[in-house]
């Protein structure tokens, strides 16, 4: 037990905590608000794939441009390509779609489509209507290589490498501003 | 007749929820449905994010159920099915999180604060310094007479 200082009554000396308790309430205020700064800011919607740096998962699946023809999963590999998970349904797609166009235009990729969880036959008007930006479209139509791919909203974009690996993932439409400022940049460093 | 109301009630709302969620997915047993049932309200549907597979009517839900109903019927264990999930969509479809690295912050921060809640209360509350407060001495006594005299001299 410490010895008390002469002019103050022993019992307020033990009573008072050290100084630094004082500050311990603005300290863990801070913490929290450093936690919730970022936690916040975070966009729920985007779930990271744990396919990237994996190999595209395996399928088979009948052409929309030929429904006798089939398409592989191995038909990406080669060049650095883009797969786009799209619908008829979907009206982020449609907003999507002159960006696809633009990019197809540039000749800088190819993009492969899966058509998920759709007739066909809408699919092929749609195409006629808007333009195709497509190399070929896999139809899945019961949405079982949608889920291989873990598609969980459309559209959804992958860039594969020429090795048929998953390098990054697009969720929801891209705009022409993360074509420019995120995908060409990857893929010009994919191709080197 | 408050209690029989009670039971009444806990029964209905019982009866409704086990019921819901099997609909169209037949069984060969009960352990298998009811491996369903668990595996169903432990995932969750990504597209609406907090329901799970077994409250949820999104399309991607429904998809995923089937595909659960038919890992069950092929009779894959439980941790199969779960890595065939978090191998696709990660582990954010998984309600409860896994201890991990990544969410070691997040399991032990309630132990934390609990820790650090005890330690104030321990470390600054009254009782420890009652305890040790020792009766006045006769040399105090004698000081505090002094004090007293000097200040009615004052007055």
């Amino acid at each position: 037990m410490s010895q008390p200082v002469e002019d103050q009554p022993q019992s307020l000396q033990e009573q008072r905590p050290k100084r630094w308790v004082y500050i311990l309430p603005l300290g863990l205020f801070t913490i929290l608000m450093v936690f919730f700064f970022f936690g916040l800011g975070l966009n729920p919607q985007l779930i990271p794939s744990p396919l990237i740096g994996q190999p595209t998962p395996a399928f088979s699946l009948p052409k929309l441009s030929n429904p006798d023809e089939l398409i592989h999963h191995t038909d990406l590999k080669g060049d650095v390509s883009l797969l786009n998970i799209w619908a008829t349904w979907c009206v982020s797609c449609r907003q999507e779609h002159p960006v696809l166009m633009k990019i197809a235009q540039s000749k800088e990729i190819p993009i492969y489509g899966l058509y998920y969880k759709d007739a066909p036959a809408e699919g092929v008007i749609w195409l006629q209507k808007y333009g195709n930006p497509y190399r070929e479209n896999a139809v899945d139509e019961d949405g079982k290589v949608g889920i291989e791919w873990g598609a969980y909203g459309t559209p959804e974009t992958f860039l594969i490498d020429q090795k048929g690996i998953i390098r990054y993932k697009h969720v929801g439409p891209i705009s022409w501003n993360d074509w420019e400022s995120t995908l060409l940049p990857l893929i010009s460093s994919l191709k080197e | 007749m408050a209690y029989r109301f009670t039971c009444l009630f806990l029964l209905l709302f019982f009866a409704t929820v086990s019921s819901a969620e099997i609909a169209g997915f037949p069984f060969e047993n009960e352990a298998q449905e009811q491996r369903f049932r668990d595996l169903s309200s432990e995932l969750r549907c990504l597209v609406c994010q907090n329901q799970s597979l077994a409250d949820s009517n999104a399309g991607l839900a429904q998809d995923l159920r089937s595909e659960l109903y038919q890992q069950v019927l092929g009779g894959n264990s439980n941790s199969q099915i779960i890595s065939f999930m978090t191998e696709r969509y990660g582990d954010f479809i998984l309600y409860k999180p896994r201890f991990a690295t990544k969410t070691l912050l997040l399991w032990l921060t309630p132990v934390l604060l609990f820790s650090i809640s005890v330690f104030c209360l321990i470390r600054f509350s009254k009782f420890k310094s009652q305890e040790q407060q020792t009766p006045a001495t006769d040399e105090d006594l004698q000081k505090i007479r002094a004090l007293l005299q000097a200040e009615e001299e004052k007055q």
